[in-house]
C-alpha cells in the first residue's frame, strides 16, 4: 500500500530521530573508546594519546575490578532473584478475588515510582537508622539490639532497598501476563483434579516464562546502571561498590579519565552481551 | 474468571493482600507522617504515629533553606521539556515506521532499542567534558536534551506499538477520500492516537523526572532537579528527620499521583510492547 512517495517521506519523518540517537550513540563512544587507550589525568595535564592496552591490562588486573564484579553480580543476581519470586506470588495474590483490588495495586506499586534518591534517603535514615530508624523502633520494641544495617550489611541493605523499588515493576508485568491467561484451561485442570501447585507449575509457570524472562532482562539492565542508591547511602564503600560506581569514581572522582574509560568499555561490552539476549526476546515479539 | 469463591476464603485473600500492600506502602507513608511532626517528635522513642501535634512548619523551613521551588521548577522543565521534544522528534518517525514500514524498519526498531541498554557510566566522561566545552555545565538545555535522547527509544517503541494498534483500512479509506498526507495525519491518524501519545508522555514524563545519574552528575547549583535536591540532604549536617522528610514528600508526590494513572502504560512502556 505504500507509495514510492510516501516511502521518502517516511525516510525523512525517521531521519530526526535516527540521526539524533546516532550522533547520541558514536560520537561519546568513540571518545570513551578513544580515551580508553590514552594515559589521560586532567587534573595533572597528562596526555598521552596512546598507551595501548595500559589502560585495559591496569584496570582488569587490580583486585577493587574484581572486587565489583563480584558486588554487582551479588547485588544484581540477588535483586532478581528477590523480585522475581516475590513478583510471582503477589501477582498471583492479585490476582484472587479481593476487596479493594484497585487500591491494593495503586499501593504495591507506589515504591516504583518514588525517585532513587528519595528511597535511598528515606530507607538510609526512616527504615534503616540504627537509631531513630523504625527497623530499630521494633526490635527495641522486642527487645532486641538495634542493627545497624548500612554499616554491618551495607551490601544486604542496598539489595533491600532497590529490591522495594522493583518489586512493584515485576508484580505489575507479571499480574498483566497472568491475567491474559486462559481461565477455561485452568478450570478444565482444576475439575480434572490438579492440585494448586500442579497447576501453578504444570499451566501458571510454562505461561508465564516470557514475562519472566523478560522482566529479567530489563531490570537487568536498570540494575546494572544502579548509582544513586549507592551514591547517597555508602558512597561504594563497605564493599558495595558495583562496577558503574568504580567507573564513575575513576572518571570523576579521581579524573584518572584514561583507566576509567577502558573500565567503562568494558561496562559496556558486558551490558551489550545481556542486551542480546533482551533483544532476541522483545524481537520474537515482533513477529507474532 | 468468573468462578464461585467462599466469602471466608475472599477475606483471607483480602487481608493477606492489604497486609503486604500496607508493608510496601509503608515507607512512603511513614515519610509522609513524619513530615509533619516537629524535629523533637521524628526522633522520639517509641514513636508515636498519629497522635502528635501535626505541623506544617516542616513545608516551611525546606522551601525558606533550599529554595525548593526553584528545584521543583527545575524538575519540571527538564522532565517536561524532554518529553516534549521526545515526543516531537518520535511521532513523525514512529509514524513512518507503523505505517509505510520498509525492509529495514524492524532492525532500525531494533537498533533503537539497543541504544537505550548503552550504559550511561561508558558515555559519561565524554557527555561531561562536552558540556563543559559548549559551556553548559549544570544547565537545563543540555539536561532537556540529555534526558530527551537517553527516553527517545522507549518513547519511539510505545508510540509504534500504539500507532501499530490502528487499522491500516482506516488510512486507505481516507486515502480514497482523497487525503493528502498532511490531512491524513491531522485528521484521521491525530484522533485516534492521542490516547496513546497522552500515555507516551506520561510515562515518559516520570521516567525523566525520577532520572538520577546526568541529573546528579551534570547539575550542582543552577540547574539542580528535585533528585539532586534530596542527595544534597544525604550530607549528616543537613540532616533533620522531619526536613527530610517534608523535602522527600514534596518531591514525590506529585509524580506518585501520575504514576497511579499510569499504572497500565507502565507494563507496555518498560517492556517495549512485548508485554501488554
Amino acid at each position: 500500500m505504500a507509495t514510492k512517495a510516501s516511502k521518502s517521506a517516511a525516510r525523512l519523518m525517521m531521519a530526526p530521530a535516527v540521526t539524533l540517537l546516532l550522533g547520541w550513540m558514536l560520537v561519546p563512544l568513540t571518545m570513551t573508546l578513544y580515551f580508553s587507550f590514552a594515559d589521560y589525568r586532567p587534573l595533572r595535564a597528562t596526555f598521552e594519546p596512546w598507551i595501548g592496552f595500559d589502560n585495559y591490562v591496569r584496570f582488569t588486573s587490580s583486585s577493587s575490578f574484581w572486587d565489583a564484579v563480584t558486588t554487582t553480580l551479588v547485588m544484581v543476581g540477588s535483586i532478581l532473584a528477590i523480585t522475581v519470586v516475590l513478583g510471582i506470588l503477589l501477582a498471583l495474590l492479585l490476582d484472587k478475588p479481593i476487596f479493594g483490588q484497585g487500591i491494593v495495586r495503586i499501593l504495591i506499586i507506589s515504591p516504583f515510582f518514588v525517585m532513587p534518591t528519595v528511597s535511598a534517603l528515606v530507607w538510609k535514615n526512616m527504615m534503616m537508622d540504627p537509631v531513630n530508624g523504625v527497623f530499630s523502633h521494633v526490635s527495641r520494641f522486642l527487645g532486641a539490639t538495634p542493627h545497624d544495617f548500612l554499616t554491618q550489611t551495607p551490601l544486604f541493605s542496598i539489595i533491600l532497598i532497590v529490591s522495594w523499588q522493583w518489586l512493584p515493576f515485576a508484580t505489575l508485568i507479571l499480574l498483566t501476563a497472568i491475567q491474559s491467561l486462559d481461565g477455561e484451561q485452568l478450570e478444565a485442570a482444576e475439575m480434572d483434579g490438579a492440585p494448586p501447585l500442579k497447576r501453578f507449575w504444570h499451566i501458571i509457570l510454562p505461561h508465564l516464562a516470557r514475562a519472566i524472562t523478560i522482566v529479567i532482562l530489563i531490570q537487568t539492565i536498570f540494575l546494572l546502571a544502579i548509582f544513586a542508591e549507592i551514591f547517597v547511602t555508602t558512597q561504594g564503600s563497605f564493599g558495595t561498590r558495583t562496577l558503574t560506581y568504580l567507573v564513575f569514581q575513576r572518571v570523576l572522582e579521581s579524573q584518572n579519565v584514561g583507566l576509567g574509560s577502558a573500565g567503562g568499555i568494558i561496562a559496556v561490552i558486558l551490558a551489550n552481551i545481556i542486551a542480546l539476549f533482551l533483544m532476541r526476546a522483545v524481537g520474537k515479539n515482533l513477529d507474532a | 474468571m468468573a468462578r464461585a469463591v467462599s466469602t471466608r476464603t475472599r477475606f483471607a485473600w483480602t487481608a493477606l493482600a492489604w497486609t503486604i500492600a500496607f508493608l510496601m506502602f509503608f515507607p512512603i507513608l511513614w515519610t509522609v507522617l513524619t513530615s509533619f511532626k516537629t524535629e523533637a517528635e521524628a526522633i522520639a522513642s517509641p514513636p508515636s504515629v498519629v497522635a502528635f501535634d501535626w505541623t506544617l512548619e516542616n513545608y516551611g523551613v525546606v522551601q525558606e533553606r533550599s529554595d525548593y521551588m526553584r528545584y521543583l521548577w527545575n524538575s519540571i522543565i527538564i522532565a517536561g521539556g524532554s518529553t516534549l521534544l521526545g515526543i516531537a522528534v518520535a511521532i513523525p518517525a514512529a509514524w513512518a515506521m507503523a505505517f509505510v514500514p520498509g525492509r529495514f524498519t524492524r532492525d532500525i526498531l531494533m537498533w533503537m532499542l539497543s541504544t537505550k541498554m548503552l550504559p550511561a557510566v561508558g558515555v559519561l566522561y565524554p557527555i561531561y567534558l562536552i558540556c563543559i566545552e559548549l559551556g553548559v555545565l549544570d544547565n537545563r538545555a543540555a539536561l532537556v536534551v540529555i534526558l530527551m535522547l537517553i527516553n527517545l527509544p522507549i518513547i519511539v517503541w510505545m508510540l509504534y506499538t500504539y500507532f501499530k494498534e490502528i487499522p491500516g483500512e482506516i488510512l486507505e479509506a481516507a486515502r480514497m477520500d482523497g487525503a493528502n498526507l498532511r490531512s491524513e495525519i491531522l485528521y484521521v491518524l491525530t484522533p485516534m492516537a492521542i490516547p496513546g501519545i497522552a500515555s507516551t508522555i506520561l510515562l515518559n514524563f516520570i521516567l525523566a523526572w525520577n532520572e538520577a545519574f546526568w541529573t546528579l552528575n551534570l547539575t550542582s547549583v543552577d540547574a539542580a532537579p528535585l533528585t539532586a535536591f534530596i542527595a544534597s540532604y544525604s550530607s549528616p549536617e543537613g540532616l533533620f528527620f522531619a526536613k527530610l522528610s517534608a523535602a522527600s514528600t514534596m518531591a514525590i508526590a506529585p509524580i506518585l499521583i501520575l504514576g497511579w494513572f499510569s499504572q497500565k502504560q507502565l507494563v507496555r512502556g518498560l517492556t517495549f510492547g512485548a508485554v501488554k
